[in-house]
């Protein structure tokens, strides 16, 4: 359903005057999503997974320009067909309560999101009661404002906005962090439901375990780029592909719980050939001259030369 | 108790305008008892060499400026609690029959300028965020900066060049044609003589609000919750309709209010050249012919009314703000 491949996404700021620079952000990141499956987008802060998900529904800065190939049921999306699917067809939960209007009523505000979508006023009210119903939302939770909201209440809120409408494609970026785990199992639980009803789920996340309860597949980034797509059942059967998602992996607190020194390079100076060379213990001269390649082993997709 | 808390406030509110009142009154009187200002000769004026000393004397006593500063100032503070001001020198009236005239005169002015640049300078100011960078912004901007730098009086002269000696559209001066009794004046001409100062007052509070709206709305449109109203499909007139407009409408009504206090003083300037009969030319009256009581009263009055709309401000954010006048509150 949807395709992305060799997304470059490149900043331009300028500092001190007119001295102008560039920030690549983004480099060659690829991924594709299926309906009915959620594909989980993990990786550190830094490493583009927002950024992702403003490309796909058009609201990147004005100083930020992509190159690559971006196709959303076989047609090209381009800035024009973000802008006319955008809500309708790809649509976003996105992270708090802060991005909901803080002087509306919450049932209006998902009332407007089911009017956007073309439905009646009168079926929008409709609508709406029911899916506050069905997320067990009080009927006098519409008229609150959102400050009047719980964090569960407000995710369920979230969600609501985005089943109102007839999205194809739902990205949710960073649903979990700072939430009881009864709310985050409950908050994943809604996303999944979302795939079951055929439904395409982007999780942007930077919890792994998370992630690793609903996805079906785990795309892993790296300071921009997707260093390997691999099956939710890999990382328990210990065949990841990548030294990064290896780290990561060992990192968690039930594994092995050890850190992987260093940082993600500066999106100004990003080395020469891989981007995870100076931090990877598997690295050879090779590995410093070119870009890897994205390539395809085991039915995933690996962006390493040794793996 | 659902109305404590509104009494608390107003009883607050009103101690310290007793305060203010308090403080005014105490500034004034010694600063007036400073000036170089001699009550007796600005009441006899030019006749003063016919006046022997010891009929000046008899003034004074009269008078009770023979009295030491702390028995006159706690003499003139118990005649102020009685409400009276005294009377005008200038007008040959009560101070509150003068203030009363004249304010009514002021007030219908300053009523249209304050509508006029409210609704002007928020229709401006949304029109100049919402295109940000656009030729329409920097028209509205350069068009606000221009007039928020150029002095009231000048802007003032200029339309009085232009619609009333050179176009002739708009009479030069005062608040009714002359020769014409005031019983007979009709509301057009009334209108007729208001137009041109309540523009020129209104022209000068439409560059504040229009560029404090402008930044606000700028704010809004680069807030987190219009960047999902973007996601979800809204355009940009969608966006201002339905959310811009919503968190614009509290600072821009409280601006509104707090504006009253410039409007009060540029009518000072606006009245002086137009020679429109209002508080704001008896102001000037009064100062440049040393009427005391008349002077001591407009400073009282304006005191009052600035306090009053900055009051209102203040019970508007409450009022319309959810976030506070629900407060934490979960129960609808």
């Amino acid at each position: 359903m949807l395709s992305i491949s060799n997304l470059s996404i490149t900043f331009t700021q300028y500092n001190q005057g007119l001295r102008r620079k560039h920030l690549h952000v983004i480099t060659d990141l690829s991924l594709d999503v299926q309906a009915g499956e959620v594909v989980a987008v993990v990786g550190s802060s830094g490493s583009g997974k927002s950024l992702l998900a403003h490309t796909l529904l058009g609201i990147l800065p004005t100083n930020a320009e992509y190159t690559g190939t971006l196709l959303f049921q076989g047609q090209p999306l381009t800035q024009k067909r973000c802008e006319r699917l955008r809500g309708r067809a790809i649509a976003l939960v996105p992270q708090s309560v802060a991005y909901l209007d803080p002087l509306m009523k919450v049932g209006h505000q998902v009332q407007r999101v089911a009017q956007l979508n073309g439905v009646s006023p009168a079926a929008a009210r409709t609508l709406t009661h029911q899916t506050f119903q069905r997320y067990d939302l009080a009927t006098n939770t519409q008229r609150r404002y959102p400050f009047q909201l719980s964090g569960g209440m407000a995710r369920r809120v979230l969600v609501s906005t985005a089943v109102v409408t007839q999205a194809d494609l739902v990205i949710a970026d960073e649903p979990t962090p700072g939430l009881h785990p009864d709310v985050v199992r409950e908050a994943l639980t809604h996303l999944r439901e979302l795939a079951e009803a055929g439904r395409g789920v982007i999780l942007i996340t930077h919890d792994i375990e998370a992630a690793l309860q609903i996805a079906d597949r785990i795309a892993v980034f790296y300071a921009g780029t997707t260093v390997e797509i691999a099956a939710a059942q890999d990382f328990s059967t210990g065949r990841l592909r990548h030294p990064y998602t290896q780290a990561l992996w060992r990192s968690l607190p039930k594994n092995d719980f050890i850190p992987l020194p260093g940082n993600q390079p500066n999106p100004e100076q990003l080395p020469e050939g891989c981007l995870f060379s100076d931090r990877c213990p598997w690295v050879t001269p090779e590995c410093t001259a070119n870009r890897p390649a994205l390539r395809q082993i085991n039915n995933g997709w690996v962006r390493c030369i040794h793996a | 108790m659902r109305l404590n808390p509104i009494v608390r406030f107003a009883g607050s509110k009103l101690l310290r305008l007793g305060l203010l009142l308090l403080a005014v009154a105490l500034f004034t009187f010694v600063l007036l008892s400073l000036s170089p200002i001699d009550p007796i000769q600005a009441y006899v004026g030019a006749d003063m060499m016919l006046i022997s000393p010891e009929q000046q004397e008899l003034i004074a006593q009269r008078w009770g400026l023979d009295q030491p500063f702390l028995a006159r100032l706690w003499d003139w503070l118990g005649q102020l609690l009685q409400g009276n001001l005294g009377i005008s020198m200038v007008f040959n009236q009560p101070v509150i029959e003068v203030l009363a005239n004249r304010f009514q005169a002021s007030l219908q002015m300053l009523a249209i300028a304050w509508l006029i640049s409210g609704i002007l300078g928020l229709l401006l100011g949304i029109a100049s965020g919402a295109l940000e960078g656009s030729w329409i912004d920097r028209a509205i901007r350069l068009y606000a900066y221009t007039l928020a730098s150029s002095p009231t009086f000048w802007v003032a002269l200029l339309l009085l060049i232009v619609f009333s000696v050179s176009l002739k559209v708009t009479p030069i001066c005062c608040a009714a044609p002359p020769g014409v009794l005031t019983e007979d004046v009709t509301i057009w001409q009334h209108l007729h003589h208001l137009l041109l100062p309540a523009l020129t007052l209104s022209i000068i509070g439409i560059a504040n609000i229009t560029l404090h709206t402008r930044q606000k709305l700028i704010e809004v449109l680069h807030s987190d919750y219009v960047l999902f109203a973007q996601a979800q499909g809204e355009r940009l007139w969608g966006i201002v309709r339905h959310h811009g407009f919503r968190n614009i409408l509290l600072p821009a009504l409280t601006l509104q209010f707090a504006s009253l206090s410039e409007l009060f003083g540029g009518s000072v300037l606006v009245e002086q050249v137009f020679a429109y009969p209002g508080l704001g030319e008896a102001t000037v009256q009064a100062a440049l012919r040393s009427d005391v009581p008349l002077l001591v009263g407009i400073v009282f009055f304006s005191a009052l009314f600035v306090y009053i709309g900055n009051t209102i401000a203040d019970l508007s954010y409450p009022i319309i703000d959810p976030r506070i006048r629900l407060g934490g509150n979960l129960e609808p």
